[in-house]
């Protein structure tokens, strides 16, 4: 069961995420393999290798899933099947 | 969620760059990251529920913060300015601590509690064998607690918790945002809710810190100038004494070339000092952020672009745009806000009212006492007003608006008006028992140099341009006003001035 916090390893690569946001059930993938706080290493689904960068936040298309990567890896980030896509934060003027 | 994620984030993808810099000593993110775990190691062996700094900025400052964060433990920094009278019934409050200390010497360090000096702190945490630390990711732990200033009676402790401040900045902030030659120049003190955002959004950006700990214009000109500085924060009283240094000294405004931009908040600005600004640096770009400490820091903006369009309408007759400079701007994108009546009701534009805001990074919590409504709002206590576009005006304080025989009426309406007369430098309303009314303006007024204005003029000039409620019962005349250290005026000691006695 994901919530916001939780921490997941990518079981094919160096990736980190943190999740943000999560509804009930969800399941995420890195390179294809299910991810988890200690996953043990796996192999990698070679279609889902495009790699993730650190600071930038993923979403699914519905926003009802968010993540943010924090550790940079090979692996693409999948929910329930479907590749997450980097959202923008909005670029704000430094206010401290 | 953890704050400290944050720093560990910075250390691994750009470890090697520049994290801070105080007194000509550098440190990488590296060695802030590897510090920050070592501190932790200190704080969580040592049995302690808090971790509370006495002290100016230093590079233990985001060290005790992260430290703390990363052993699950709240960080409280505490106002070395106070007396020990003042510190010790705060300290009580945090049994037991880990307690980081200035020069500063207080007599209140039980047995049970570590006591280190700064400087103890910073060469043991410096040094030593790399740790492997984990953390708590519990998005409700309590990160920060902050004391409140406590201008009205005792100060309340402001509860920041992890998922509060991970919004503010996730929300606010582009992770690796800032190109590495970027720096920033933090002179807000420790305890102050800017000082713990600064260190925040600045370690998420990647921008190095460069610290000056006790601000004094002089020395915040040279170190722009020295460091490469490229934006600063700085409080109202802050940057009218940059100002007026910058005319009174030799200092050439080309030696302060890569400051890019400069943000302001923490008390109202008034508009002359922000207009000359504006005029004095043709090329920084200027934000105004409006932000409370039970919000985590920033809520509105107004950004540059306002601030240059606002100047460009000063000989158009478009007066409204003009008006933005006395703004506090927009709410950032994460927030809603609201203005609304004593009876909680919704008020549309120009009505003035509390302002209330509702988002993921207000926290709205003191002493584990939760004031939002039961929709999640939070009552600012803060008065202020919409424009037509959504952008906001503040006009002091809900508890320091003045009722008249029952007419509300805002200081900052007066005092605004006063402080665009060039005989007047600044001026405080304040509201004065009467018999007849209820409460009355009483007004305290700093003549500018060389100058003479008489209370009748001063009087006719209010009747003027405000409704006659306004006119003060009573102006008193004095050399200044009465500011604590982050340029809150202090109403409550200018209303002392007016008290009756036996009142």
């Amino acid at each position: 069961m994901l919530k916001p916090g939780l921490r997941l390893k990518s079981a094919v690569c160096e990736a980190e995420i943190m999740v943000i946001k999560a509804t009930e059930g969800d399941d995420l993938t890195c390179g294809g393999v299910a991810m988890a706080e200690a996953p043990e290493s796996a192999e990698a689904n070679p279609d889902q290798m495009d790699g993730c960068l650190i600071g930038k936040r993923y979403v699914n298309e519905a926003e009802s899933v968010e993540v943010l990567c924090v550790k940079s890896g090979d692996g693409s980030i999948y929910y329930n099947g479907d590749e997450l896509m980097t959202k923008d934060t909005k670029k704000l003027p430094s206010s401290d | 969620m953890n704050i400290a994620l944050f720093l560990q984030m910075a250390a691994e993808a750009c470890g090697d760059r520049r994290a801070l810099t105080h007194e000509g000593t550098h440190h990488t993110y590296a060695e802030l990251y590897g510090a920050a775990k070592r501190a932790a190691y200190r704080f969580s062996t040592a049995q302690c529920e808090y971790v509370t700094l006495i002290d100016e900025s230093s590079p233990a400052v985001p060290i005790a913060l992260m430290g703390a964060a990363m052993a699950g433990i709240p960080y409280v920094p505490i106002n070395y300015r106070l007396s020990d009278e003042q510190i010790i019934p705060l300290l009580e409050r945090i049994d037991p601590a880990y307690l980081i200390l200035g020069p500063k010497e207080t007599d209140h360090s039980p047995e049970h509690w570590v006591t280190q000096s700064t400087s103890e702190f910073m060469s043991d945490v410096f040094s030593g064998d790399e740790m492997e630390v984990t953390w708590n990711e519990d998005p409700s732990a309590v990160a920060v607690q902050l004391f409140t200033s406590g201008t009205t009676g005792t100060p309340k402790a402001a509860i920041l918790r992890h998922e509060h401040l991970v919004s503010y900045i996730l929300g606010s902030v582009e992770f690796m945002g800032a190109g590495e030659e970027e720096a920033t120049l933090v002179s807000v003190p420790p305890y102050h809710i800017a000082g713990i955002s600064a260190v925040m959004s600045s370690i998420y950006a990647c921008r190095q810190i460069v610290q000056l700990p006790t601000f004094n214009p002089f020395e915040w000109l040279n170190l722009c100038a020295q460091e490469g500085v490229t934006s600063a924060f700085v409080v109202p009283t802050m940057l009218t004494r940059i100002i007026d240094e910058l005319e009174a000294s030799d200092i050439e405004l080309s030696s302060l070339s890569s400051l890019a931009s400069i943000a302001y908040g923490g008390g109202k600005m008034p508009v002359p000092v922000i207009e000359q600004a504006l005029k004095l640096f043709p090329n920084v770009n200027f934000t105004n952020a409006y932000g409370l400490t039970e919000t985590s820091s920033t809520i509105t903006l107004l950004g540059p672009e306002d601030h240059r369009t606002a100047v460009d309408h000063v000989d158009h007759d478009d007066v409204a745009v003009h008006a933005r400079l006395g703004s506090v701007g927009k709410p950032l994108p994460s927030l809603e806000l609201e203005i609304r009546d004593e009876k909680g009701k919704p008020l549309g534009p120009w009505d003035a009212g509390e302002i209330y805001v509702r988002g993921p990074q207000v926290s709205g919590e003191y002493d584990g006492r939760s004031v939002l409504d039961d929709d999640g709002w939070f009552p600012t206590r803060d008065a202020g007003y919409l424009d037509d576009h959504g952008y906001l005006y503040l006009s002091g304080r809900a508890d320091d608006v003045i009722v008249r025989g029952g007419e509300n009426m805002s200081p900052g309406e007066i005092e605004d008006l006063l402080h665009k007369h060039p005989a007047i430098t600044d001026a405080a309303a304040v509201g004065m028992t009467s018999e007849e009314w209820g409460e009355v303006v009483a007004l305290a007024v700093v003549k500018a140099e060389g100058q003479e204005i008489t209370e009748q003029e001063i009087c006719d000039h209010i009747r003027e341009h405000l409704r006659s409620s306004r006119v003060p019962e009573v102006v008193h005349f004095t050399s200044e006003l009465p500011y604590n250290e982050t340029g809150k005026l202090l109403r409550r000691v200018v209303s002392e001035w007016f008290r009756i006695e036996g009142d």
